[in-house]
């Protein structure tokens, strides 16, 4: 197909169109998806999320712009909500991307979540793989502004990044499950502020807490030794304790430093094995997705819907029950 | 799947100081039910030009209230053009005096929306103007 061939050469106006066709799943889209499958698996993905006015959008073009300083190519996926009531959106996260306008090595597409609530949209995979398969070597995927427990992206992502802002809860927020437990870098953003130490003191209380191989803590000020518990693992090399790191982003500062922590995750993961175990759980559960979704529809082919309503009816009157049922209507598939 | 999303990116070029105008359009359009893409103030035609080429938008508008639209128009259309994007519509609000709006139009601009003009016009004129089946 002429559009995926020419994604694959570089052309960015086939990219686009060809986005815009996986977003909307239309036939041509999930074909070019397909023929491009075998090039993809190559980029690094890197989630960042976070609460809405975190500074997320900044800090991705931050990152971007330090990742073009090293002569990535970098492509942004930027998600952000779509009304619940009409279906539109307002995509503004490009604002405060301004800094990478002009530049052939980056490319910015703006997603509506279309009533996906994992902090995703349905089609970000493909999304991403379409930019994998174009070339880009690092691909920032930047959630709708996530609250809880909006945690696809650390399915998805190589790196998550969590983003914080000085001031927005006291530490019992840091203990609760959901997003902050998906984090492999935690980014304190707006560090200016200087309620940035108890934010970075409830997050290290909270890594403590999760982590008992962790072995230094502060109490009054003073260093405490505490040695590893007896059931901790034995290759503490084999576990990535969330790094902190600060950031100003909108001045660019700990910049430097995050790229570094970044990099120390990827070295990490190529190290441990994570990262081939990483895509083996990925591509498992969009096999695993596409299975269900592939044999839903033979079924429907196969079995008449007068056939599974007549089953239903049985079910409603208590004659049958619904278990029974179901391996009724599957012995007349095979049939 | 779903029914397809109209993507309109709404953008102010030149040096007007603020966007009011433009962000209740934003707002009118993301009520219709379609995707915006809203890029801010202060935008070259260059930068618009390649959101407009990253986003793959249906229509783009413009919200010019300097007086500079018969420099800064044009040059939009022409960059889109030269990027491949010749179906894109293009839009323009603000403050446009009226000789100017055949010129632009011959310049390649669907529409050209003055101050009072309604929200329901933009919108049915874009649902008009592009294809659902694309």
């Amino acid at each position: 197909m002429e559009l995926a061939q020419a994604v694959l050469n570089g052309d960015r106006l086939a990219l686009a169109r060809l986005l815009s066709r996986v977003e909307n799943a239309t036939p041509e889209g999930l074909a070019a998806l397909d023929e491009i499958f075998p090039q993809t698996g190559k980029a690094h993905l890197l989630g960042v999320t976070g609460a809405p006015g975190t500074g997320k959008s900044s800090l991705v073009n931050q990152i971007a712009l330090h990742y073009r300083k090293q002569d990535k190519k970098v492509a942004i996926v930027a998600v952000d909500p779509s009304s619940p009531f009409t279906g539109g959106a307002v995509l503004g996260d490009r604002v405060r991307m301004r800094d990478l306008t002009g530049d052939p090595g980056v490319f910015i597409r703006s997603m509506a979540s279309r009533g996906s609530l994992g902090g995703l949209a349905q089609a970000t995979a493909g999304v991403v793989q379409l930019f994998d398969a174009a070339g880009f070597d690092v691909i920032i995927i930047e959630t709708v502004g996530a609250g809880q427990s909006e945690v696809d992206i650390a399915r998805l992502a190589h790196t998550t990044l969590v983003v914080e802002a000085p001031g927005l809860g006291d530490d019992i927020q840091a203990i609760k499950a959901g997003i902050l437990e998906i984090a492999d870098i935690l980014v304190i953003n707006k560090a200016d502020n200087p309620a940035v130490g108890s934010t970075e003191r409830a997050l290290i209380t909270m890594l403590e807490l999760a982590h008992p191989v962790r072995r230094v803590f502060q109490h009054h000020g003073q260093a405490f030794e505490v040695p590893a518990p007896e059931n901790s693992s034995p290759d503490e090399s084999r576990i990535w304790i969330p790094l902190i790191r600060r950031t100003v982003a909108t001045e660019a500062k700990g910049l430097p430093e995050l790229l570094e922590a970044i990099g120390l995750h990827v070295a990490y993961l190529r190290e441990s094995g994570d990262w081939a175990r990483r895509e083996e759980a990925r591509l498992e559960a969009e096999f695993d997705l596409l299975l269900r979704e592939g044999l839903r529809e033979h079924f429907r082919q196969q079995v008449a819907d007068e056939v599974v309503a007549g089953f239903f009816a049985k079910i409603l009157a208590r004659q049958i029950a619904p278990r029974e049922a179901v391996s009724q209507v599957i012995q007349r598939m095979q049939a | 799947m779903s029914e397809r999303k109209i993507r309109v990116l709404v953008a102010k070029p030149g040096l007007d100081g603020h966007d009011r105008g433009a962000k209740v359009v934003a707002r009118a359009l993301r009520d219709a039910g379609m995707e915006v893409i809203y890029t801010g103030l202060r935008q070259t035609p260059e930068m618009i030009a390649e959101a407009a080429l990253q986003e793959d938008v249906d229509a783009v508008g413009l919200s010019i209230l300097s007086g500079a639209h018969m420099a800064l128009v044009p040059r939009v259309v022409e960059l889109m053009n030269a990027n491949g994007q010749t179906n894109v519509k293009i839009f323009v609000g603000g403050i446009i005096p009226d000789e100017d709006v055949p010129r632009l139009k011959e310049a390649g601009v669907m529409e050209v929306y003055g101050p009072g003009a309604s929200t329901e016009k933009v919108i049915s004129d874009i649902r008009a103007a592009i294809p659902t089946d694309r």
